[in-house]
């Protein structure tokens, strides 16, 4: 075991980086923080247009993101992967398919979080926003989604941790990510399986455990400090 | 001098389904005047006033603001509504700005005010409702009297000519109606424009010019408060005034 | 804009074998559920147990097993635990279907973990007012727990375990990395065999729009027939 992570750390952690493209752990962690930092504007304009008044921009979303949550996150890596080639016109390499898969998948499940977090907040506040005279838009950069979005940190947090171990589906398109690489060590030692996906397990879950007591932390800490609107209702 | 009312509806009407909230509405009120709209529960006064600054939409008839119909308007609400202000029962500060950053927003925003200018014109207003040392505090620390005349001042900051008030003091604990009151007492007495929702049959008799008394959706009758509260035409007000009076009276038969 | 061809792809021999992975994937989701359901339950009420032991084990199974990626549990079932089998009972198992073995346990397992949290959420909705009425009237604890919480708790858990299960059932295309020729698996092959990827991976998604669609519309039959009634 001690011989397994000796030899092995460096290639678990990183991949073939430099002899290759970076791989590993770092590329799992990379895959999954750009992924989220693309699908949060998505998730927000998306969960906007799900609470518009204009129906023409309304309903369409909502079929999008019916559509994207209903299907298999392996499904939409398929999409990806069949689609992107088309409209680049290149044939597109593993990370940039798991990237956009990614971002739209987890875009359509922000776009929710983002909607309940704004129909949560009470009616008042936008109406005493536009009894003003601020605009829609001024009053949903102002006073709305400073407050729904704040309420929604810790969602983010979990969001997080659930695109993490997302990144794992990686290994069916052959990204290296680090579910992948555990693989071909296994491959390469042959007789160790349960030790390299134990591995493989508790790397998953010192990481993701770790996220989600922060997350649980934070959720924590807003309810102590309660944003409270007003009269009580 | 003649002048254009500042609020003049026109046979107004408003269903929500099949329940008629506003009955054929038609009334002015001149620059200047205090109204108050009294009645019981469901006697359509708040419908009534959120139609003016179109916080709720009419079904027919016309709503003129300065003879302007801001039914009509498509593009200009917020610029109509800017000139209106409106103070809400639930007070509706926004919890995650600070007192002068509540007052602030709008000006700067909207009457795209300076930084410097606004700050100034918000403190003398803090200061006349009292509250200028809880400049820096959130709405969270404030009680509910005090968050109301916050929202009072927030509503000044725009320099409406009209402001409209929603029941401002039903939410309130009792020790707290008065120093809301006063406020409002005293911007009529610096000439103000105001329409006033309210039970407060005491402030009602003290600073309006004249009273609506309404019921099932319809204006029944106008008088300045002498003649209501001595001498009501319509028996629905006096039966609304009895009920107001001695409480207790219909319990005892 | 290229031509969507459908016929090649529901052609008989395509079609049976996409038609074969729905079933499979049927079974997998029927049967796992039946078995994750109950787990679920028993380790829902280890976490709410009085003892400190049992509740710690409870946690330590939720959090184990969510915070690892549903692959890697199948990796492991399918590559670690059959390992470490004795060499009869291995082989008795790669007669009998290993992949879709491995692939249940594995599903069981990371969906017993979230149903059990579903149904913990749905006791900790029932007021402790019921327990001190309950027990007022001189019922035991058990009794308690029986005939007055777990009913009501059970039954306000059911729209957070309707959307577990249709998780478990879009879970189940992730079997297809052991080899499990379910839908997505099968998808795969005709697409490889007839070059139409578009039309197959129209079809699949349709097939798991539908089955999401029909499972969520059995639920809300189910919550008019049988209401939550709040205390």
């Amino acid at each position: 075991m001690i011989d397994l992570l000796q030899n092995y750390w460096l290639y678990f952690l990183l991949g073939q980086y430099p002899e290759g493209p970076l791989g590993g752990l770092t590329l799992t962690i990379l895959l999954s923080v750009s992924a989220l930092l693309l699908a949060s504007p998505v998730g927000l304009l998306l969960g906007l247009a799900r609470v518009s008044q204009h129906r023409a921009l309304r309903w369409p979303v909502t079929a999008l993101i019916f559509v994207v949550r209903g299907s298999p996150l392996l499904m939409v890596i398929f999409w990806a992967y069949f689609f992107l080639p088309s409209v680049t016109g290149q044939q597109t390499d593993q990370f940039p398919t798991m990237l956009i898969a990614l971002a739209i998948f987890n875009g359509a499940y922000l776009a929710e979080i983002v909607r309940a977090g704004i129909q949560a907040l009470p009616r008042g506040q936008m109406e005493s926003a536009r009894a003003l005279g601020l605009s829609y838009t001024t009053a949903m950069r102002r006073v709305i989604l400073p407050q729904a979005l704040r309420n929604s940190l810790p969602s983010l947090v979990n969001q997080l941790v659930t695109t993490i171990k997302e990144t794992s589906l990686g290994y069916i398109i052959g990204l290296a990510e680090v579910s992948f690489i555990a693989s071909q060590i296994n491959i390469q030692v042959l007789t160790m399986p349960v030790q390299v996906y134990g591995v493989l397990a508790l790397t998953y879950f010192v990481l993701c455990f770790g996220l989600s007591r922060i997350a649980y932390a934070l959720e924590r800490r807003l309810a102590r400090r309660p944003i409270s609107s007003g009269a009580p209702v | 001098m003649s002048e254009l009312p500042i609020v003049e509806f026109r046979a107004v009407n408003k269903w929500y389904g099949r329940y008629h909230a506003l009955v054929d509405v038609s009334e002015t009120v001149q620059r200047g005047e205090v109204v108050v709209v009294c009645g019981p529960s469901g006697s359509g006064k708040s419908t009534f006033i959120r139609t003016i600054n179109r916080l709720e939409p009419i079904d027919s008839g016309t709503i003129l603001l300065d003879g302007r119909d801001i039914h009509r308007a498509v593009s200009d609400v917020d610029e109509f509504r800017s000139g209106i202000g409106f103070v809400f029962q639930q007070f509706n500060l926004f919890p995650h700005l600070n007192v002068l950053d509540n007052c602030m927003l709008a000006p700067m925003s909207v009457r795209k005010l300076g930084a410097a200018e606004a700050k100034d014109r918000v403190m003398t207003l803090l200061d006349r409702v009292g509250l200028a040392h809880k400049a820096t505090a959130f709405p969270a620390e404030l009680s509910g009297g005090q968050q109301q005349r916050v929202a009072i001042a927030r509503a000044l900051a725009m320099e409406p000519p009209l402001i409209l008030f929603d029941e401002p003091t039903s939410a309130l604990d009792p020790e707290m109606v008065g120093e809301v009151l006063t406020v409002i007492r005293d911007l009529a007495h610096r000439g103000m424009t105001l329409i006033c929702v309210t039970h407060e049959m005491g402030f009602a008799r003290e600073v309006a010019d004249r009273i609506l008394f309404m019921d099932h959706g319809a204006v029944l009758e106008r008088a300045t408060p002498s003649e209501f509260f001595r001498q009501p035409a319509h028996p629905r007000a006096r039966q609304f005034l009895a009920d107001i009076r001695s409480p207790f009276a219909p319990a005892m038969r | 804009m290229m031509e969507l061809d459908f016929s090649v792809v529901l052609s008989a021999e395509f079609r049976s074998w996409l038609i074969g992975g729905l079933v499979l994937s049927l079974q997998l989701t029927f049967i796992t559920l039946l078995l994750a359901l109950p787990l679920g339950i028993a380790v829902a009420l280890m976490r709410l147990s009085s003892l400190a032991a049992l509740r710690w084990l409870g946690f330590a199974f939720v959090e184990g097993i969510r915070n690892i990626p549903l692959l890697v549990h199948m990796l492991f079932w399918y590559f670690g635990a059959t390992a470490l089998l004795p060499e009869a009972a291995r082989a008795w198992l790669y007669e009998h279907n290993a992949e879709s073995v491995c692939a249940v346990i594995a599903l069981t397992f990371y969906t017993a973990a979230y149903m059990a949290e579903d149904v913990r959420s749905g006791i900790r909705t029932i007021p402790a007012t019921q327990t001190e009425a309950a027990r007022a009237l001189g019922l035991g604890a058990a009794e308690t727990w029986r005939r007055i919480v777990l009913p009501q708790a059970l039954r306000a858990s059911v729209p957070p375990l309707v959307s577990q299960t249709v998780s478990l059932w879009k879970n189940t295309s992730i079997a297809t990395v052991i080899g499990a020729a379910e839908l997505m698996y099968q998808a795969q092959r005709v697409e490889t065999a007839s070059f139409r990827g578009v039309e197959t991976f129209a079809v699949a998604t349709l097939a798991y729009l539908s089955v999401s669609l029909i499972i969520t519309a059995l639920s809300i039959a189910y919550q008019r027939r049988y209401p939550v009634r709040p205390a």
